[in-house]
């Protein structure tokens, strides 16, 4: 039974931001405001991070996304031609993009759900220490050559290509 | 009962009272968060007043020097003036934002006091990840900035703004990137580790170059001279705040002022060895006073660079940051991560905390970074003696052609 402390009242508070600033990034007619929201709904994340005792990745969910938001407005202004009055707030694919979305969703929740409780419901009860690696395991797995390292040098030569790609589309072509 | 209530057993005294453990534990984790962001506050009231005198004394004046003794209430007058003043908001501005932006001005800097080891024992939370924190709540400061040269619904607020972003963001690069030299040396990205790993030797001995690079980068980021492009208080006046009027736009002085503050305090912290100091290990609260003494000496030094180096220009500004500042902070993080292994391999890495242990890594990383420091400089000094020679062909060119006398250009 969920038991009523400090940790629930934080999951709850986190809980709401997540998904209340979820919801306010797609009902929201103002681009800022949606940024704003999109803010709040990372916030939420962060502190789940926190309460999972993963510092680490709280930090990194601050500094990768919350850090970018101010591009994210950058573009906005730059880019749209109405921020603060939208007219349409769904477009052609919204039932597409909705299938897409509940699709992932499940997914995701069969993916979380199956290691803990097992199939039919068996409640395999591992210990929480099984499922969850630190971030030093996590470290070691981007490195190490059984693991994750050939995909992790390949992501990060895509970046790479990806940002010296913007450079050659940016650049002036006189010089 | 022998327990008597003080401050040192506030929690055991609460609950002693009657009081549900979980709950005194949280007022007392609140009173902590309120001691740690109140030294902050009062310290800028100060940070102000040391600011004016010695911009004054460098240009030959007295400074505020009329209310108190030696002016040193003028800031708290400067404050109920502030209160005092008109708040304007400007029609079509986005009124929450617009009054959310100062209160993220303020917090974002007061967030980093709670990582900052004041003693061995006095610190707001010893995270394991101080460093990475400060990073992630830096990067917040650039929201601040968006969101209100955008909600005041003025085209020169905005502008401003996006200047300041590309400033910020592009001194981020380097800002980093010298953090991890110390956090490579230390093995750890706790602050008060990092500062305990100093006790043979302070990291500025053993990383120089990146000790500069987070100086300059810091200025930068926190917009002072010669970087306060933001401001520029001789040409544009103001930036992303120009709509802000009294009290908000006080807090974003404020904050402003703390940050540079803060940012001394950080290059103290990581580089010059924090707390320590003759006697801490016996008696920890002189850690408060050395690392005060510390600061005072690094900010002074930011202080008199204000006031006497000239702004640099937007197209300067991104050169020194994309052409210099972040390939010598990548060669520097390349060299140092480098040296370690050799020093690791060699059986060199300090064992206990004292100055002889210490003193082989030190030797070896200091001397990689002079190598690394001579070729910087041989580049830019080739880099300059190319444009000084390009700049004197061209007016010898145009003074053949037109014989007349050309003012001097460049230099």
């Amino acid at each position: 039974m969920l038991e009523f402390n400090a940790q629930s009242v934080a999951f709850i508070v986190f809980a709401l931001f997540s998904l209340g600033g979820a919801l306010g990034v797609v009902t929201t007619r103002n681009l800022i405001h949606a940024t704003l929201y999109l803010i709040l709904s990372l916030f939420g994340a962060a502190g789940f991070f926190v309460l999972l005792s993963a510092p680490f990745l709280a930090a990194v969910q601050i500094l990768v996304y919350i850090g970018a938001i101010a591009i994210l407005i950058v573009f906005a202004v730059m880019l749209t031609r109405s921020m603060t009055r939208l007219r349409e707030l769904y477009n052609r694919q919204w039932l597409l993009s909705g299938v897409v979305g509940v699709a992932l969703f499940l997914l995701l929740m069969i993916g979380v759900i199956l290691p803990v409780w097992g199939i039919n419901g068996s409640h395999v009860g591992k210990p929480v220490s099984d499922v969850v690696t630190t971030t030093v395991d996590l470290g070691i797995a981007l490195v190490d050559q059984n693991q994750y390292v050939l995909p992790f040098e390949v992501a990060s030569l895509l970046l790479t290509a990806a940002m010296i790609g913007a450079i050659v589309i940016a650049r002036d072509d006189r010089e | 009962m022998e327990n008597v209530c003080s401050i040192n057993n506030l929690v055991a005294c609460l609950v002693q009272s009657g009081m549900n453990p979980d709950l005194a534990n949280l007022l007392t984790a609140l009173g902590g968060v309120v001691l740690v962001a109140t030294v902050p506050l009062v310290t800028v009231i100060f940070l102000i007043w040391i600011e004016r005198k010695v911009a004054a004394r460098v240009q030959d004046r007295l400074g505020p020097n009329r209310v108190g003794p030696f002016g040193l209430l003028q800031s708290v007058a400067d404050a109920v003036k502030m209160i005092t003043k008109e708040d304007i908001t400007p029609q079509g501005a986005d009124k929450f934002i617009y009054n959310l932006a100062p209160i993220i001005a303020f917090a974002s800097v007061v967030l980093i006091w709670a990582v900052i080891p004041f003693t061995p024992l006095h610190i707001g939370a010893d995270l394991s990840i101080g460093i990475l924190y400060f990073v992630a709540v830096a990067s917040i400061g650039t929201i601040k900035i968006m969101i209100a040269g955008w909600s005041s619904n003025n085209k020169y607020a905005l502008l401003g703004a996006f200047r300041t972003i590309a400033q910020l963001l592009s001194y981020e690069v380097p800002l980093v990137l010298s953090l991890l030299v110390p956090v490579m040396i230390g093995g750890t990205l706790g602050m008060q580790e990092i500062v305990r790993q100093q006790g043979g030797m302070w990291f500025f001995f053993m990383a120089p170059v990146a000790a500069i690079m987070f100086f300059i980068a810091n200025l930068a980021e926190t917009g002072r001279a010669p970087f306060d492009l933001l401001e520029a208080e001789s040409e544009i006046i103001a930036g992303y705040n120009i709509e802000y009027s009294g009290f908000k736009w006080g807090m974003f002085m404020a904050g402003e002022f703390m940050h540079a503050f803060t940012a001394c305090l950080l290059t103290v912290v990581v580089f010059f060895g924090g707390w320590w100091g003759p006697g801490v290990e016996q008696i920890p609260v002189l850690g408060f006073i050395y690392l005060g003494l510390k600061t005072a000496v690094i900010y002074l030094f930011a202080l008199v660079l204000r006031s006497t180096v000239p702004r640099v220009r937007i197209d300067q500004l991104m050169t020194l940051n994309w052409k210099w500042l972040v390939p010598i902070s990548v060669a520097n993080v390349i060299v140092t991560a480098f040296l370690l292994q050799v020093i690791k391999a060699l059986g060199l890495t300090p064992q206990s905390g004292d100055l002889i242990a210490a003193l082989p890594q030190t030797i070896i990383l200091l001397v990689g970074n002079v190598l690394l420091g001579v070729v910087v400089f041989g580049f830019i000094g080739r880099v300059g003696r190319a444009q000084r020679a390009a700049d004197q062909a061209v007016q010898i060119h145009t003074d053949h052609d037109d014989h007349s006398p050309v003012p001097a250009v460049g230099d």
